[in-house]
């Protein structure tokens, strides 16, 4: 099968560091319609090296769209117009032939660049830090049936366990405001018998974390989950609301 | 009390006082409507009930101290969010694809208030103000209201700030619900049909009295 390639006018955003202006770099290019976009950038780069220049810095681990690396805002939406797709699996057959394209990094004051297309995401780790895991003593295998677990409540936190914390509903966020994310850490466990011991420290920790790393607040637009790669429900933000104000009553301190 | 004022202040905490303020003043608003409907069954209904509440002014007084709270609030964390939340995200996009992820009115809910809270002022300083000190003694409210929506400016900037006021509400309403953790698959499509009714019947009603005013006037009625 043999197809013909697609042209197209590829606009990536360049800068040196965070604190450097950034600029719009031009690329013509004649890509694969299968190729996907990382694949393109892996091209661009091939090109940049031969001729001695400085390649397009940007993150990828795994491709397969479940590790969270990749993350880049592709004509203005977070990886890309494919709803429930990290950009490394856009193809470059969604994309009409002789198209421009704009590339920037996801933008938000508490990710700062690091170079072209990278951001610092530490903030979101700095959350998962404050209370995205749960504390009991390890030893043999516990019996699986041990807890008995509803199956709505079992998958309602696997739903909110597939976000793979990449930033897009940062970056989708006219607040820049990471709420998505934070309310799926807290969901994930919220709703299952082990989360319980830590559940109103968690949201209380992971809350303010959240307001001291520079992401701004959810003034529910949903563009979060509109964007998600992943799916993640805005349902979990209320939750997580929910069990915050409870959280206040609560705890003693 | 330091706990209050931490959750308060969070970002969550300054949800939660938007939402419910918000919703109070949306009792209050239904309040006002009901008796602005008056004005549409003629002078002496209209009149009777305005001078009424003169008769209970101590009671008024007391709301109108609640209101001035809630107002307050809602303005204060509105604001302030609004500020925060351009500090967390200074630079924007060369290409604006929100349109793509988010309701209009979501986004807009700033700047729709900045034009409530501009469109309060001028009506309290106008309408309040004569019906409670400028009155002399008389009870003729309907005539004031009726004498106002005769100049076209007046009643176009009302229509429109009544029309931004629906844009306000039909997020508000939903929103607040969201913010107290009340997100259901099967309530939520009612909340929001509730939310989007409230607001046409608001901008729609409230839109009709400068409207109905207006036109009167031009038949020399």
């Amino acid at each position: 099968m043999k197809e013909h390639n697609i042209n197209l006018t590829l606009k990536i955003w360049r800068q040196e560091n965070a604190t450097a202006k950034g600029y719009f770099d031009e690329f013509k290019t004649s890509v694969s319609p299968h190729a996907s976009l990382l694949e393109v950038f892996d091209e661009l780069n091939n090109n940049l090296e031969k001729e001695g220049k400085d390649p397009i810095v940007f993150e990828s681990d795994c491709r397969e769209g479940i590790c969270g690396t990749c993350g880049m805002v592709i004509n203005g939406r977070p990886h890309g117009n494919q709803t429930k797709t990290a950009t490394c699996q856009l193809h470059m057959r969604t994309f009409k032939d002789g198209e421009t394209i704009y590339i920037e990094p996801f933008k938000a004051k508490a990710f700062p660049v690091l170079k072209d297309l990278m951001v610092d995401r530490k903030g979101l780790d700095v959350i998962q830090q404050a209370g995205g895991y749960v504390s009991f003593n390890t030893g043999s295998a516990p019996d699986a049936n041990a807890i008995p677990i509803s199956k709505t409540a079992a998958s309602l936190a696997l739903d909110a366990a597939e976000c793979i914390g990449c930033g897009a509903c940062v970056a989708a966020c006219k607040n820049s405001s990471a709420m998505l994310f934070v309310s799926a850490k807290v969901s994930q466990f919220a709703l299952l018998p082990q989360g319980q011991a830590e559940r109103y420290e968690r949201v209380q920790n992971m809350v303010i974390a959240h307001d001291e790393s520079g992401f701004g607040s959810c003034t529910n637009t949903y563009a979060c989950e509109a964007e998600c790669p992943k799916g993640i429900s805005v349902s979990n933000i209320a939750r997580m609301n929910r069990d915050y104000f409870v959280s206040n009553m609560k705890l003693q301190k | 009390m330091g706990w209050l004022s931490k959750s308060l202040n969070s970002s969550i905490g300054k949800k939660i006082v938007m939402a419910l303020t918000g919703l109070s003043l949306i009792l209050f608003l239904t309040v006002h409507f009901i008796n602005n409907m008056f004005l549409f069954f003629g002078k002496d209904g209209f009149d009777l009930l305005v001078g009424s509440l003169d008769a209970v002014k101590p009671l008024v007084r007391v709301a109108e101290t609640a209101l001035v709270l809630l107002f307050g609030f809602h303005i204060f964390n509105g604001i302030r969010l609004w500020w925060e939340n351009r500090k967390a995200n200074p630079d924007k996009y060369a290409i604006n694809a929100a349109k793509e992820n988010s309701t209009f009115f979501s986004r807009t809910m700033p700047y729709t208030g900045g034009i409530i809270l501009i469109f309060l002022i001028g009506h309290l300083a106008t309408l309040w103000v004569k019906f409670n000190f400028g009155m002399e003694g008389t009870h003729h409210y309907y005539d004031v209201v009726a004498t106002m929506f005769q100049d076209l400016p007046t009643a176009i900037f009302y229509v429109i700030v009544m029309l931004v006021l629906g844009f306000h509400l039909n997020h508000g309403f939903q929103s607040a619900f969201q913010t107290f953790g009340w997100h259901h698959k099967k309530y939520t499509p009612l909340v929001e049909f509730i939310g989007t009714a409230y607001a046409v019947i608001f901008a729609v009603g409230f839109a009709a009295i400068p409207i109905y005013f207006f036109i009167r006037s031009m038949g020399g009625n």
